[in-house]
């Protein structure tokens, strides 16, 4: 495995400012609240150890998915009623780092497990990446929509522990 | 056969609830349905257990719509990863069982208790289907590693590969032995269906059918034969299912093996990708999609003006609450549904009595 950094220097954009959510003026407390855009953005807002996902027990930067641009509110597609959520991560073009799986497709991945752990499981997920931003895009979100794929992936422990890593709390 | 639109309605008969993961797949037993023998089928799960389930013949009614399920058996602490698929011998004595743990276990029923008695290994990684050809003396397994194996059934439990097919260019989702031939078929990732047939002992790729010739433009989840096995249905993650037909005027070609040639395209009906399609014995084309919906097929008589087509009989919306894996036609006269799903059950459906007044 290669032990040095894949982007040693990533840019990191500043976060955006977070609009204050409308506070329900009655309260319904056993009303179903739905899901919005900034709902799923917030869940999806996790600090993940982006550019030490080879080197995992050194994890050098911690960045959030945010900060390097990989994922804005903009990109994040929800319709309440139809129970589909829609994330296109930007910039993914990395090379292969792990066998069988690119940087995007773990990435990749890790969204969607957080979604999966997050939504109703009425929620029907897809994640793609951005048009034109990927080398092999349609096979990589080829291989993200493919469920039974994801699920083989998920009995892999050594991609389990990755994925709890990436969506384990920062170290803020 | 007529059908009209608007003329049936799917029932619910039960929900059987038990697995503790998504249901992949399930199997009923060939040889059950007969007025002696209740049927019986297989469901498998990513819980890496097998369920057998029994219907309960409920001498009190006639009505099939009253009798209940149990579950027989669990097999289980045998595959340690997600069971993907099963299916049973044609004489319905043994059952094959596909796992992501790359083995294939086969179990028989000895004195009311399941027996594992033996396993396939061979595959480099996740195995996905399995499927017994007409006679049950070959086993064909495909999976991960893009390889289609066949395995002929030795005496004493033994199972020996006879051959390794390579062809296909990602992962093999799918093996369909024809129902009556000793003719392999199999889906894949990588947006084809292949045909192999054996040539003086060496088996090989006879036909591909893909994007080229009218074929699927992503993956091939499943196919299905109708009852005299000269047609076949295909679904895929393009949300179309796909009508073939044998091609029996070349039939008399040197190999004897007849081509298959694209007929017509089902779309529009789909929102997303279809993982399951089975046609039932009277002709109607059941579909377990990942929209949580179950629809219903059927060839379209009055459409014959610009070659076959097949309408929309039924869709049941919101069938499971979540995604359909598996849907699969009863053996029998009468012809029950069982569905899988993501959600973690199976359920059973009868397609209701308005379509029987016509002779179905």
């Amino acid at each position: 495995m290669v032990s040095e950094l894949i982007n040693a220097n990533p840019i990191v954009y500043e976060k955006k400012e977070r609009r204050a959510r409308s506070v329900p003026t009655a309260v319904e407390e056993y009303a179903v609240e739905p899901i919005d855009q900034q709902e799923v953005f917030d869940i999806l807002s996790l600090q993940l150890f982006w550019y030490g996902l080879c080197t995992f027990k050194n994890p050098e930067h911690p960045y959030s998915l945010e900060e390097l641009k990989e994922i804005t509110e903009d990109a994040i597609e929800v319709d309440d009623q139809q129970s589909y959520v829609r994330v296109l991560c930007f910039r993914i073009t990395f090379t292969p780092t792990v066998e069988h799986c690119s940087m995007a497709t773990i990435i990749g991945v890790c969204l969607r497990v957080k979604l999966l752990r997050s939504l109703p499981s009425r929620y029907k997920v897809d994640i793609r990446v951005v048009p034109g931003s990927h080398a092999s895009e349609s096979a990589v979100n080829k291989q993200l929509n493919d469920k039974e794929r994801v699920a083989a992936a998920l009995e892999n422990p050594n991609l389990v522990d990755m994925v709890d890593e990436c969506l384990a709390p920062s170290y803020d | 056969m007529e059908f009209y639109e608007g003329a049936c309605e799917l029932k619910l008969l039960q929900t059987l609830e038990g697995h503790t993961d998504r249901v992949w797949s399930l199997a009923w037993n060939p040889a059950t349905g007969t007025a002696e023998t209740p049927l019986v089928f297989a469901s498998c799960s990513g819980d890496k257990t097998v369920r057998i389930w029994e219907q309960n013949p409920s001498p009190s009614s006639s009505s099939s719509s009253h009798s209940s399920w149990n579950c027989k058996a669990v097999l289980e602490d045998t595959h340690t990863r997600t069971v993907r698929s099963c299916s049973w011998s044609p004489s319905g004595k043994s059952l094959a069982v596909a796992s992501f743990d790359a083995t294939t276990s086969i179990w028989e029923n000895v004195g009311g208790d399941f027996e594992c008695v033996s396993t396939l290994e061979g595959h480099e990684n996740e195995v996905k289907s399995v499927s017994w050809n007409a006679s049950g003396t070959l086993l064909a397994t495909c999976g991960r590693d893009k390889s289609v194996w066949i395995w002929e059934v030795q005496p004493g439990n033994e199972y020996e590969c006879v051959s390794v097919l390579q062809g296909h260019s990602q992962d093999v989702k799918m093996v369909l032995w024809h129902p009556t031939l000793d003719v392999l078929f199999s889906c894949s990732y990588d947006n084809t269906v292949k045909v192999w047939a054996d040539d003086d002992d060496d088996w090989q790729c006879v036909q591909t059918l893909g994007e080229p010739n009218n074929g699927h433009s992503s993956t091939v989840w499943a196919l299905s034969f109708n009852k005299t096995g000269d047609k076949m249905v295909t679904c895929s993650d393009d949300l179309t299912l796909k009508i073939w037909e044998m091609d029996s005027t070349s039939m008399q070609s040197a190999d004897g093996y007849a081509p298959w040639r694209h007929l017509c395209t089902i779309t529009g009906y789909h929102d997303r990708t279809i993982f399951s399609v089975h046609w039932s014995s009277e002709g109607i084309i059941a579909s377990g999609a990942a929209d949580d919906a179950i629809r219903f097929f059927v060839e379209d008589k009055d459409g014959l003006v610009d070659g076959p087509s097949y309408k929309l009989l039924l869709k049941e919306e919101k069938a499971h609450g979540m995604d359909i894996n598996s849907v699969q036609w009863s053996p029998g006269e009468k012809q029950l549904l069982a569905s899988a799903s993501d959600d973690g059950t199976v359920k059973i459906w009868e397609l209701a009595s308005l379509c029987t007044g016509n002779g179905y």
